[in-house]
């Protein structure tokens, strides 16, 4: 039931620009990211060859693709009558800048400080 | 003997308009301020294109020539290192596409005939997803982010 509200949230925003919440709920399925780990081995793959590491038909693979593509994650482009999926892993950049390189820092500065308080010139 | 080729496509949205964002592109002064580098060529189609390193020993890290301009949606140029700019297999092509997309920019840079498994494609990989998403924080709030500059 949790995956459908979700994938619904999704799909009704299907025209506006992704933003992290798209990007997280996108991540918040281990198909998704499998079907990412796959691009990241191979990058500009069709529908067909990614149903090929997938237990799964193929009308589910091309809905996670559009989630995917939905939320930036993934870009495609036509070859003839295939369609070629590429990985766009710039938002999942943006989200580490944001959420990642932040607590990163507070973690320096919490090093930061108790260097400071175990040499004694504390405040 | 072709060696193996690989294509990346990267996307990003950008408030912004096209002009800003094909001027911050091909600007040296603006490139500095997010990219680390600078693009410097006189953009006319065939004219040659230098990745040009905004520090003080300004290092010529990559090569290329303008392959078709179309200010401002559209930006075609090939890339090698500056160490191989003999090698005519080591030339990938680059393309910027600019689209508005609602109130913004949909820029999507489109990097072909990339040798698969080459340290350019390592280089690449890290590369635009930094500089893309640096792109975005320097002209929706004016300043870029922390990029080492690396070709």
């Amino acid at each position: 039931m949790q995956v459908n509200a979700c994938m619904i949230a999704v799909m009704t925003n299907e025209n506006a620009p992704p933003d992290a919440d798209r990007v997280f709920k996108a991540l918040a399925d281990p198909t998704r990211r499998t079907l990412l780990d796959l691009l990241v081995e191979r990058n500009g793959q069709t529908l067909g060859q990614l149903c090929a590491n997938l237990a799964m038909a193929r009308q589910s693979v091309t809905q996670h693709l559009g989630i995917l593509e939905d939320a930036g994650l993934i870009s495609t482009r036509r070859r003839g009558r295939e369609k070629l999926h590429f990985i766009n892993p710039v938002p999942l950049h943006e989200v580490y800048v944001r959420w990642v390189r932040k607590f990163e820092r507070q973690r320096l500065d919490l090093l930061h400080d108790l260097k400071q308080d175990l040499e004694g010139d504390g405040p | 003997m072709s060696r193996e080729k690989t294509s990346f496509v990267y996307v990003s949205y950008i408030r912004s308009t096209r002009d800003k964002v094909f001027e911050a592109i091909t600007r040296p002064d603006l490139a500095r301020r997010y990219w680390g580098h600078e693009n410097v060529s006189d953009w006319q189609p065939g004219s040659d294109w230098q990745h040009v390193r905004a520090d003080a020993a300004r290092t010529l890290d990559l090569v290329g020539k303008v392959v078709e301009i179309a200010p401002p949606d559209r930006l075609v140029i090939t890339w090698a290192n500056a160490s191989q700019a003999d090698d005519a297999e080591a030339y990938s092509r680059v393309t910027f596409l600019l689209e508005d997309y609602r109130d913004m920019v949909r820029l999507t840079v489109s990097h072909d005939e990339l040798e698969a498994g080459s340290g350019m494609e390592k280089g690449i990989t890290r590369g635009w997803p930094a500089v893309l998403s640096s792109l975005k924080s320097f002209l929706e709030t004016g300043a870029g982010l922390d990029i080492v500059p690396k070709p």
